[in-house]
């Protein structure tokens, strides 16, 4: 089918655009073909833009040669768009999925780390030697550099006495947290592994340390680190701008954002408005809690290290394990088969992944080190907590005049603690300030967690436009409709409200008796990162079979299936036709797993693999049929002429080849019509309208929420079946985190009291609402799939619309997260409602 | 966790004669116990313990197959349970449902179906404490024989209310707070004999031993537990920061002896408000003579709490208490 034919029938079958304009570019300027060019030759095709059953609308875009022919609304498609079960369900729930624990090798050891006892402290002397008398231990290494912390930007390592089979001087790290990695055994057993980590013994010399991040905001708090300090990012997210000032544990300010930073003039904004408003929100450290921990096996040979990983990015770790070990990348592999979860955590080679290679390249043994669940819940990352200050100013009639945010977070000893950019860019305001300060602490260093910063911004955002709607008597969703160009939530306030019953909403605390029910509503976004860094290989073999290849990792979202859909779609067959091998770094090089950006990134290169496999078959197949390739396509198997006659099936056809495979390579294109920043934020935000449906028991101060109604987009819809699923766990992990979790940590010793996950509070079966979830069709028009991710939009405005709809129940905010009992309560009585 | 022996004890006899001793002697840093053994029922607890690395022990007894102490039975004066019965067992007991309401009620909201599946009504009265600094091998504190209590000036957030000042654990066992509003018994056995005492009397506060919970002594089980059936109404009501998988931050049992609508006499325990069930003894005797309605039962809630002392983060259970009280109240006068 050419692309012609493909262009006619979606323009016959859909409506014509209402807006008239191309809602892909929410408004901005830039993002048509002629701004910009693909570099080589380029074709002119027609591809959907807009949201199915609203508004599609044929677009010309001007693409480089080798692309595929535009791909109609999901409504013309067989295989992508509709539900898909997993093509690895069965062997996840009979449990024959091998994930990096199950991994057994032969002569295979036990990692262990001895970890610090205390908060702060310089290391004296480090005694190996009872470690090394155990008669299981292998191999014994002293951590010199603990990564995952901000380093010094002037940093000398104090060098000491290790006491090991002789006595030799080593360099480490001042220890920072409780829990901090000073060396590593590898024994025989898990058992003898433990045993040797409790036989070495640690002389520190004690230095005052501070816990909470409002405590270390204050002039006078223990210093957490000497002098300013620097990170850089990971592919998940995290790091921060260099060479910002730092002021004893604060660092900053950062003003400039992803999208541009200060606009205008706050003050005259202010001066402009009708009603001000100013609050301060504070948001709790929240932990992955990932069902499988982290871990990895290190296999080292004198030819090659294999390293089986538990990480979104299979193709970063090898890099970076490269990097650590001065190897060529072509002799470091990386493995990563199944995965049980990682949510921004499960990026770089963590402490223990670095020991692993060191014991395995010691030891001349693979050697396996996986965390514990403690180690999970005190050393492995964590979402930073927040405090924010955010003033907004408006108009009578909800014009916004002005907004200005002053942030802190803190990533204990990590940086890169921002709250997003919620209140730079999601509302039209023509003033705009930020100052947002990173706080050291003496806590483990925290990381990217699912929408890094955005949830923390948006809770503070979203309540605050909603308390502007109380206070100037305007409905949350007209004011909306008044201050929030993007047309994408437009759609979904309209889909969601409905659905959700939104005019039967009170005014608040309006219900009598101690049980109260409320309403609230809120609106996220995420960037559409895109990763270019995005191939693969497929490959026709000899007996029909099709394989495709590329590193891409599966970290429990269901890229697998998503692979086999698109290449189902293009060459006519079923999803489980297709063998789906990746997560291996022999593969040509796919994405990393965070920000969103799996399915976006690779499946428009797989695309145009199978479109170029399917090319290089037609000419096989005219050969044989005698006919022009043009008139040839694909169907349930077989390769069929369109103009009635001959067919061939694609296993006779395999039979033919000249050796053994047909094969073809391929990498992303650039988005069509270029991308809003860089090359890596493509045009068109995720964008999502939650609405909560909750009960307040004003007694006890216990919130139940009883519906949650989730419109959300991710460009075309690839599998809905495994969206749905990712929206319903970034739906629970919000409210789990607006109401339950909170990770407490001794103000005294910098312990971690609830190292697991029963005082740890995780949301259960009892606490699950009612979900909806109205998936918009949307069509962007910037790649060969148009396919967008929903990883991290799914989370973003859970708690604020959960919070707004407390506010509507009690007429009371909380501000403050978890919303637990006792804040309720507090709050209640502060409010004076009951 | 370090290595132990299994030791499976087939009879109540067999498991006697291992001379075991109780998990408090075993995690008192100041008692030399090498060698020792521990008892071993569900084993929901010891298995946390170990695992924990605040308790070791050479050998672990295994009394979960011992038929003798695996058994329930009803009479005219009322009820023996068997210390082997889960609690799921307890929970789907329709006579236990029907005559002691309370303990059913109880027995339905302790942790997990998976968990009540597998824990043992004995277990759940004799488990350690969960204040965390207890539970973490980091500290030494005054429970296990160290010489402060890092939770009054820590993170004391589900900590007691009353009776705090020394040691701020509450009683862990949730069946243990229905059993003594229901005027429960336990029979104690060990080589030396068999002594009954009243479940209340047996649970002791900080002050009087702060490494022990209560007077199991060495070489002690549970054999049986007795619940007299004297025709009265109760109720157990758990609050919780969730359902699923849940601590108690506030529930109250209630027993009344009611004469039409007049109560002649009321038992108020609460739950995860002290080292020991709590007696809210004030609230009983406001209730004497009075129906209990709404109004009386949100004034005898008032009082139950009323001599509550709370620490710096857990004001908020002194309402917990209040509003579990006032509930457990109106639900066992109404049913």
């Amino acid at each position: 089918m050419t692309e012609q034919e493909k262009g006619s029938k979606s323009k016959d079958s859909t409506d014509p655009p209402q807006s008239g304009k191309d809602p892909a570019t929410d408004g901005k300027k830039a993002g048509t073909a002629t701004a910009h060019k693909p570099p080589g030759k380029t074709k002119i095709i027609k591809v959907p833009v807009g949201y199915y059953g609203v508004n599609i609308a044929e677009v010309e875009r001007e693409v480089p040669l080798d692309e595929p022919p535009a791909l109609p609304v999901n409504a013309h498609l067989n295989v992508i768009g509709k539900p898909t079960r997993r093509l690895d369900g069965e062997l996840k729930v009979t449990g024959s999925a091998r994930y990096t624990a199950d991994i057994q090798l032969a002569g295979m050891l036990y990692g262990r780390m001895h970890r610090s006892t205390e908060a702060h402290a310089e290391i004296r002397s480090i005694d190996l030697s009872g470690a090394l008398a155990h008669p299981g231990v292998r191999a014994v290494h002293i951590v010199s550099r603990a990564i995952g912390i901000a380093r010094e930007r002037e940093d000398k390592p104090r060098v000491v006495e290790a006491k090991v089979t002789f006595d030799r001087k080593v360099g480490v790290p001042t220890v920072k947290y409780v829990g901090q990695p000073i060396a590593a055994v590898a024994a025989t057993t898990e058992q003898a592994a433990r045993e040797a980590c409790e036989l070495i013994k640690v002389e520190y010399e004690t230095l005052p340390f501070v816990i909470e991040l409002e405590d270390a905001m204050k002039p006078d708090a223990p210093k957490v680190f000497k002098g300013p300090t620097e990170q850089d990012g990971t592919a998940g997210g995290g790091g921060a701008p260099k060479g910002l000032p730092q002021k004893g544990n604060l660092r900053g300010p950062e003003t400039k954002g992803m999208f541009g930073g200060d606009r205008g003039n706050v003050e005259t904004g202010f001066s402009q408005a009708d009603v001000v408003i100013e609050n301060q929100y504070r948001t709790q450290i929240h932990m992955h809690s990932a069902l499988e921990p982290h871990g990895l096996i290190a296999d080292w040979r004198d030819d090659m290290l294999t390293i089986y990983a538990s990480t979104q990015g299979t193709s970063a770790l090898r890099g970076d394990i490269a990097s650590v070990f001065d190897l060529p990348k072509s002799k470091v592999r990386v493995i990563t088969e199944y995965m049980g979860g990682g949510f921004g955590a499960k990026f770089g080679t963590g402490n223990y992944g670095i020991a692993a290679i060191f014991l395995s390249r010691q030891a001349k043994a693979p050697v396996k080190f996986m965390h514990d669940r403690k180690e999970e819940q005190t050393v492995s990352g964590f979402r930073p907590n927040s405090f924010q200050k955010l003033k907004i100013g408006a108009k009578k009639d909800g014009t916004i005049t002005a907004i200005e945010l002053e942030s802190y977070g803190s990533g204990g000893t990590a940086l890169g603690a921002g709250v997003g950019w919620a209140a730079q860019s999601m509302y039209k305001s023509p003033n705009f300030a930020s100052e947002h300060y990173d706080v050291l602490t003496n806590q483990s260093p925290g990381c990217a967690f699912r929408a890094p910063g955005q949830p923390q911004g948006i809770f503070a955002v979203e309540q605050s436009i909603d308390e502007l709607c109380e206070k100037l008597k305007i409905d949350p969703m007209a004011m909306r409709d008044k201050i929030d160009d993007n047309e994408t939530r437009r759609e979904q306030r309209k889909a969601g409200a409905k659905l959700f019953d939104w005019s039967s909403r009170k005014p608040a605390g309006s219900d009598a008796g101690p049980i109260k029910r409320g309403l609230g509503m809120a609106q996220g976004e995420w960037p559409r990162f895109v990763d270019m860094n995005s191939s693969c290989e497929l490959k026709l073999t000899n007996d029909g079979s099709i394989e495709i290849l590329s590193s891409v990792q599966d970290i429990g979202t269901g890229i697998r299936t998503v692979l086999a859909q698109v290449i189902a779609e293009e060459l006519g067959l079923k999803p489980t036709d297709i063998t789906v091998r990746i997560g291996d770094t022999v593969f040509p090089t796919g994405p990393a797993s965070g920000g969103s950006v799996t399915t976006g990134s690779i499946t428009p290169a797989v695309r145009k693999a199978a479109y170029h496999l399917k090319l290089k078959m037609f000419d096989l197949a005219a050969n044989s049929l005698k006919c022009e390739p043009e008139d040839l396509q694909m169907k349930e198997g077989s390769i069929v002429q369109k103009s009635g006659g001959g067919s061939i099936t694609i296993k006779k056809l395999a039979k033919g080849l000249s050796t053994d495979q047909l094969s073809v390579f391929a990498s992303r294109t650039a988005d069509y019509g270029g991308f809003e920043l860089g090359d890596f934020v493509g045009f068109g935000r995720l964008s999502s309208v939650q609405f909560a449906d909750v009960r307040v028991d004003t007694d006890t101060g216990r919130i139940y929420v009883d519906r949650i109604v989730a419109a959300h987009a991710c460009g075309r819809p690839m599998n809905p079946l495994g969206i749905e699923s990712q929206i319903n766990g970034g739906i629970l992990q919000g409210i789990s985190w607006a109401l339950y979790e909170n990770r407490h940590t001794d103000k005294n010793t910098g312990v971690v009291m609830n190292p697991n996950v029963e005082s740890y509070k995780l949301i259960g079966a009892k606490e699950i609402p009612k979900i909806d979830i109205v998936l918009l069709e949307e069509y962007l028009g910037r790649s060969a799939t148009d396919a967008g991710g929903i990883g991290e939009p799914a989370i973003v405005p859970t708690a604020a619309a959960i919070a707004n709809a407390v506010y509507n129940a009690t007429g009371v905010r909380i501000n403050t997260l978890p919303m637990t009992p006792d804040r309720v309560l507090a709050a209640l009585r502060k409010g004076g409602s009951k | 966790m370090k290595r132990f022996e299994w030791v499976q004890a087939s009879t109540t006899d067999d498991a006697l004669g291992q001379s075991t001793r109780t998990c408090a002697e075993l995690m008192d840093s100041n008692k030399k116990t090498s060698g020792a053994s521990v008892v071993k029922a569900g084993g929901i607890d010891l298995l946390d313990l170990l695992k924990e690395g605040i308790l070791s022990t050479q050998r672990v007894v295994n009394i979960r197959s011992i038929d003798d102490l695996h058994h329930i039975s009803f009479d005219k004066k009322g009820c023996v349970i068997g210390p082997l019965l889960t609690l799921a067992e307890i929970a789907e007991h329709a006579d236990i449902r029907k005559k002691f309401t309370a303990l059913a009620d109880a027995a339905e909201h302790i942790a997990t179906p998976n968990i009540r599946n597998a824990a043992t009504v004995g277990g759940n009265l004799l488990q350690r404490p969960r204040c965390w600094y207890f539970r973490s091998e980091e500290f030494n504190c005054l429970k296990k024989g160290g010489k402060d209590c890092p939770a009054n000036v820590g993170e004391n957030k589900y900590h007691a209310i009353f009776d705090n000042e020394k040691c701020s654990i509450v009683h862990p066992s949730t069946a243990a707070v229905a059993l003594v509003a229901l005027g429960a018994s336990i029979e104690l056995t060990s080589r030396k004999g068999k002594r009954e005492v009243k479940l209340e009397e047996f649970f002791i506060s900080p002050s009087e031993d702060v490494v022990k919970e209560n007077r199991l002594a060495e070489g002690e089980l549970i054999t049986a537990i007795t619940i007299p059936d004297n025709g009265w109404k109760s109720a157990h009501i758990k609050l919780g920061e969730k359902d699923s998988f849940d601590w108690s931050i506030g529930d109250c049992a209630v027993a009344l002896d009611m004469e039409g609508s007049t109560c002649k006499k009321a038992v108020i325990v609460l739950g995860a408000a002290a080292p020991v069930p709590y007696r809210a003894t004030a609230a009983e005797n406001f209730l004497k003579g009075k129906s209990i309605d709404e109004k009386t039962a949100r004034e005898a809630g008032k009082l139950a709490v009323q001599n509550a002392k709370p620490l710096s983060q857990n004001e908020y259970k002194v309402t917990m208490l209040e509003v579990a009280a006032m509930r457990a109240l109106l639900k066992a006068a109404q049913s």
